[in-house]
């Protein structure tokens, strides 16, 4: 099922902005699309009018063809999962997997023994038999999570919107579920929408990734277009690392100071575009220890280890700005020595639009 | 909703063990006081003392003094026409009393817990006004709004409507009084639940009635019970308002009560309190109910649940 949000503005009385100032957003069938952003950014929000939870002030909801927008939760049929996995305390696991079937009206309920097998089905499918019987407190974290997810899924609904589903799991499990995840959503098809504040989750987990900051859509696109073209200076500063570096835009080169960059001229834009901005650069996108043009020397101020690689900090001349490079272990780098630094790869944003000029320079 | 609901992952998965992990904490408290065993024999005495003083002792007196002319006597106060008549009075205001307020309990907690709207906070500080009013000011209130001088007297009169000095008064008087136990139980409960739970439901397709009996009910049915057993104890117990609204038309407005001032106030002690028994047979009962409700779903309580 396609899911649409189409232009969606809410705010909340009180609020001093709007938590949604006109999203929209396109969720293909049987795509996993991740909302991904920083706290308040309005992921959730979203989520819950696309499930039909809150009212948005003015925008649409489309399922498919058909408008949803004056549907209630209940005739959305859609599978929400909570935060806090919200389980029915004083039902057992298959009866809060049942649930969804057993409140139907009776010309539509299942006979109990059809549920019941419907919902060790699903027990099973989210590696939970033998549970069957247990209360939610006796679960474990990522038992709970499962289990909330078997219950969403026992009403076959059209979509599934996660909200930060292993937001509360610690980092093991975390890893643990994603792949789990990833695989249950190879098997089942469903077109799912989750809200993560993780990026390391959105980007393995999601066919797309759309980024959610201060109530609108920074970018929308696969895990690679996020990564490695971002749109925004916010979405290269808030996905991966890099060092923003104050710098100047004349005539389509990147300048710091009076020093020209070189960057490769692949995807330049207008050279009418002029002014101060900030060049974001990756810690791998920059070769360190070689003479090159565009070279600039600069001071090592430490270098520690960091996983397979060194990461060295390093000021630029000019005004000193510290920039973080992955360094090759066959280059000697000692703190206080000059080392010279080329960068391969940058993207400048115009400081005066954010979200404008934006230089791809490729390597 | 909020990102206040993570607050979760710091919730122990395995709340199977929360219990002795709980005990254990408590425990290993007392020595932190680092009080000596001499203040705490000293404090433990005077508490004693002073319970056995104020509260055993009066008990025990009343069930002497009901018994002092004997099992008959005592017998013969409690089926006595007018005894009769204000146990029956008092059983009918509480069981219109009760109900009415686990309505409006109900009511007023879903309410104040599941929605935002302006004037929240000035609603729960009315619902706890009947706490802070003088019983005895409640009822003078009813009467100057129903009494035959009062506002609304004239028009009750003319349609030959009674509720001063009559049954419909008591109950409302009772009413009044009693409202604040239910509700305040389950508003602090319900907004420590907030609405996940209810939103789930609705989003598994279940209909706003089924919500709150699959779900809602049972997660308030201890809290509510709780609230209800202190509204019965205090709407069977309740003098004050009930006294000035009543008029004490024996055999038709007294209830329990107003009935064992009336025999007290005749010298007729041991009838007076042998009727007294009864009430004081209801609040043990009440205290004993209440501790077991405690003790045993401590959790599903409101304020007195740890984690949540
Ligand atoms: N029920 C609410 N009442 C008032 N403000 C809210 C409510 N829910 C969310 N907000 C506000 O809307 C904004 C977006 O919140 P939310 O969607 O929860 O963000 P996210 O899920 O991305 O962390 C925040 O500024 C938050 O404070
Ligand atoms: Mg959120």
């Amino acid at each position: 099922m396609q899911i649409r949000a189409q232009d969606i503005v809410k705010s909340f009385p009180g609020a001093r902005r709007a938590a949604l100032e006109g999203v929209s957003l396109n969720v293909g069938s049987g795509e996993l699309v991740a909302l991904l952003g920083p706290s308040g950014g309005g992921k959730t929000t979203l989520l819950r009018i696309i499930a039909g939870l809150d009212l948005p002030d003015s925008g649409k909801v489309f399922f498919g063809d058909e408008d949803a927008s004056e549907k209630s939760v209940q005739d959305r049929r859609v599978g929400f999962v909570f935060q806090n996995y919200a389980l029915f305390k004083h039902l057992t696991v298959e009866d809060n997997v049942g649930f969804g079937l057993d409140v139907r009206n009776r010309a539509q309920r299942p006979p109990k023994a059809e549920i019941r097998r419907r919902a060790h089905e699903l027990l099973d499918l989210v590696q939970l038999s033998g549970l069957e019987k247990r209360r939610p407190s006796q679960l474990s974290g990522g038992q709970r999570q499962r289990v909330a997810l078997a219950r969403a899924l026992a009403v076959e609904p059209r979509v599934l919107l996660l909200d930060e589903p292993f937001g509360a799991l610690d980092a093991k499990v975390r890893r643990e579920l994603r792949s789990w995840l990833r695989e249950l959503h190879t098997r089942t098809g469903h077109t799912t929408i989750f809200v993560t504040h993780d990026q390391d989750e959105a980007l393995e987990l999601a066919d797309r990734v759309a980024v959610l900051n201060g109530g609108h859509i920074e970018q929308i696109g696969t895990p690679d277009e996020i990564y490695d073209h971002p749109a925004t200076a916010f979405v290269h500063e808030f996905i991966g690392e890099s060092s923003a570096i104050s710098a100047q835009l004349r005539e389509g080169e990147v300048f710091l100071g009076d020093h020209r960059l070189d960057l490769p001229k692949a995807n330049r834009l207008a050279t009418s575009n002029n002014g101060e901005g900030r060049l974001f650069v990756r810690p791998q996108d920059i070769l360190i220890g070689e003479e090159g043009p565009g070279a600039l020397q600069a001071e090592v101020l430490s270098v520690r280890r960091s996983g397979p690689t060194r990461r060295a900090e390093i000021a630029l001349p000019y005004d000193r700005s510290s920039v973080e490079v992955d360094a090759p272990a066959s280059v000697a780098l000692q703190p206080g020595a000059f080392v010279p630094v080329r960068f391969l790869r940058g993207a400048f944003f115009l400081k005066a639009d954010a979200a404008g000029a934006a230089v791809h320079a490729r390597g | 909703m909020s990102e206040a609901a993570t607050g979760w992952a710091g919730a122990p998965a395995e709340s199977i063990w929360s219990g002795p992990e709980k005990k254990a904490a408590r425990r290993s408290r007392s020595p932190v006081t680092g009080e000596s065993d001499l203040l705490k024999a000293v404090l433990i005495g005077v508490t004693v003392v002073f319970l056995s003083l104020f509260l055993i002792l009066p008990l025990a007196i009343v069930f002497t003094e009901a018994f002092s002319k004997g099992v008959a006597a005592y017998w013969g106060a409690l089926i006595s026409p007018d005894a009769r008549s204000a146990i029956g009075l008092t059983l009918t205001v509480a069981a219109i009393a009760v109900p009415a307020n686990i309505m409006f309990g109900l009511a007023a907690a879903w309410a104040i817990a599941k929605f935002h709207f302006p004037g929240k906070s000035f609603l729960i500080t009315l619902i706890d006004l009947p706490f802070s009013v003088s019983p005895v000011v409640a009822g003078l209130m009813f009467v100057l709004l129903f009494g035959a001088h009062g506002l609304l007297g004239p028009w009750l009169k003319a349609h030959d409507l009674e509720i001063i000095f009559a049954v419909p008064g008591i109950v409302l008087a009772t009413i009044f009084v009693t409202f604040p136990f239910v509700a305040r139980e389950l508003i602090a409960l319900m907004e420590d639940q907030g609405t996940g739970d209810e939103e789930t439901a609705l989003s598994l397709g279940a209909s706003g009635f089924s919500t709150f009996m699959r779900v809602t009910l049972p997660n308030i049915k201890w809290a509510l019970l709780y609230g209800v057993l202190l509204c019965n104890a205090r709407a069977m117990g309740e003098f004050g308002a009930v006294s000035v609204v009543s008029g004490h038309i024996r055999g038709k407005t007294n209830t329990m009560p107003l009935h064992v001032e009336i025999l007290y106030n005749e010298y007729n002690t041991a009838a007076a309190f042998a009727v007294a028994s009864l009430l004081a047979l209801l609040a043990l009962i009440t205290l004993v109910l209440k501790t077991l409700l405690e003790t045993r779903f401590n959790d599903a309580l409101p304020g007195k649940a740890r984690g949540h």
